[in-house]
């Protein structure tokens, strides 16, 4: 039974994610890689990732793709104007291409497993212990350091964005909540007697 | 009727069907119950009667839309991308059932009691976002789109301070696992035992946040019917219209399960005592879900709808900082609270 939907999710996974590329609508694409997620979420499930599997859903499709989405869906994409330049950046891409599967090869071919993974894999997690108990107790003591290294790599990231992106403009009306909450009829409304025939 | 049980017990698959299939048909009516009580206290509010004309005291009245709108045509607009304008609703209306899958109505009465049923539940309401966004652009016409758009930055907006909130709740019960979470609070103190007194602040932000999580009023800008018309459904009709209400229906009675099992105990008495224990968990759980429902409904009633920058103001620079720090909080008091409180 497991066999059967490793099969299912792992075909609709590839044949989902050549589309990706494959879509001329883009807002397709990204629907597609949406798929390819959920797909792979149901492979980390049946190898008994739970936790793994709906962090996967949470954070890559409830949150990156819907950004993608996003900007996909403003663009306006030009078809013709991208596939003008198809033949000029074609040698690059070809190249870049390559290189990154040379890699990838050299990569797999020199794959060495490591001597404690043998001991590591046969001492599995006790059964009182959930996966995500488990995940958390490693993450939070041996790769401690690692794990906040990371955070704190992700924050840097989101200040760095919201700096590059914040300008300040002079000259240009700014809300500030706590005068609108702070504004009351005593000191905004001025009543005023105004003689008959002579004005303010 | 032993054969019967045996033959169950030894196909999962089947009997886990037949549970889904039982909970989907009661979930249904109770929505179609709800979409009524929504009127009804609605009119209420507003010294009217309310639908009062199928059925004794209109209680058909729901069944009567729906096959009004069952029999209508669906109105397809001709510029619409037709697979994914169709597909929305189907994927809105899946989703929004799907979560019922882990909510436990009684100590276990659930169809897949999961580890990580929280996660579950919080992962399957982010999808929630999609049925709008690809019904908001499908429908290729302006207003559903900066509906859509609206749409989608609030309910990724409220799920970070809702995300925080839920995370308080595991730190205090030590488990995702939504009945697990339901057993932590049961006390000798009955209903002042549940997480709602001890993380009062949470619980407000939570009943807000999912008050915006499921555009419900006064955070309905994705229909904001006074600009965008009716929001990102406009171009919708007939069964796929219904679908969208239905899965926004069904989501609202979720974030009221999520609040009595996060905060109010699930299926626990108010009281620890005789008359209380003998009714049984499941109606324990449906009354208090009814109660949040009714908090749902009076609050569309009567608070006036926000601005959007207000909207996002008090998602980002209220709701964010005060549940982080609430985090924080929660996991030092639970921390060195035991050993300050020993010395």
């Amino acid at each position: 039974m497991p066999a059967v939907f490793f099969y299912i999710f792992a075909t609709i996974m590839i044949a989902s994610a050549c589309v990706v590329i494959l879509a001329r609508n883009p807002v397709h694409s990204v629907l597609f890689l949406i798929l390819a997620f959920c797909n792979g979420a149901g492979l980390f499930l049946l190898s008994g990732a739970e936790f793994l599997a709906l962090i996967l859903i949470v954070v890559y499709v409830g949150a990156v793709a819907v950004l993608f989405l996003f900007v996909v869906m403003m663009l306006d994409v030009d078809f013709a104007e991208l596939k003008q330049g198809f033949a000029k950046y074609l040698p690059m891409g070809v190249g870049v291409g390559l290189v990154v599967l040379g890699e990838l090869g050299m990569v797999a071919l020199g794959w060495r497993t490591s001597p404690l993974a043998a001991s590591a894999a046969a001492s599995p997690i006790p059964d009182n212990m959930s996966n995500t108990a488990a995940l958390g107790q490693i993450l939070y003591t041996k790769y401690a350091v690692f794990f906040e290294a990371s955070a704190m790599v992700l924050l840097t990231a989101m200040i760095g964005a919201i700096v590059l992106t914040l300008h300040h403009r002079p000259n240009v009306k700014r809300q500030s909540i706590e005068e609108q909450n702070s504004r009351n009829a005593k000191n905004v409304v001025e009543i005023k007697k105004v003689p008959f025939r002579t004005g303010v | 009727m032993d054969a019967i049980t045996t033959y169950l017990s030894e196909s999962p698959v089947l009997l886990a069907l037949i549970k889904s299939v039982l909970l989907a048909v009661v979930l249904l009516i109770y929505v179609a119950y709800v979409i009524l009580a929504d009127r009804k206290i609605w009119a209420a509010v507003q010294l009217r009667r309310g639908p009062n004309v199928v059925g004794p005291w209109g209680l058909l009245q729901s069944f009567a839309d729906f096959i009004k709108f069952a029999l209508k045509e669906p109105v397809i607009p001709d510029t619409a991308n037709k697979g994914i304008f169709l597909f929305a609703p189907f994927i809105a209306a899946t989703l929004s059932i799907a979560t019922w899958a882990v909510v436990p109505v009684a100590d276990g009465w659930v169809v897949g009691d999961i580890n990580v049923g929280v996660l579950y539940i919080f992962a399957i309401s982010s999808l929630g976002v999609y049925g709008i966004i690809m019904g908001g652009w499908a429908s290729n016409s302006k207003y559903p789109f900066l509906s859509a758009l609206r749409s989608a930055a609030q309910m990724v907006s409220y799920e970070v301070s809702i995300g925080f909130v839920i995370i308080t709740v595991l730190l205090c019960a030590g488990s995702l696992n939504l009945s697990d979470i339901v057993r932590a609070q049961d006390t000798q103190y009955g209903m002042l035992g549940w997480y709602w007194l001890r993380l009062l602040p949470m619980f407000v932000i939570f009943f807000v946040s999912a008050l915006a999580e499921t555009n419900r009023p006064p955070f309905d800008l994705v229909e904001a019917e006074s600009e965008l018309v009716a929001g990102f459904m406009i171009e919708y009709s007939a069964t796929p219209y219904v679908l969208f209400m239905l899965a926004e229906y069904v989501a609202i009675t979720t974030m009221c399960a999520l609040l009595t099992i996060l905060f109010f105990g699930g299926w626990l008495p108010p009281v620890n005592m005789a008359p209380f224990t003998y009714v049984p968990g499941v109606i324990w759980f449906v009354l208090k879900a009814s109660f949040f429902f009714f908090f749902f409904a009076m609050v569309k009633a009567f608070v006036p709808r926000y601005r959007y920058d207000q909207l996002m103001r008090l998602g980002w620079k209220v709701f964010l900082p005060i549940s982080l720090a609430m985090v924080i909080i929660v996991a030092a008091v639970l921390q060195f609270g035991p050993t300050l409180a020993a010395n």
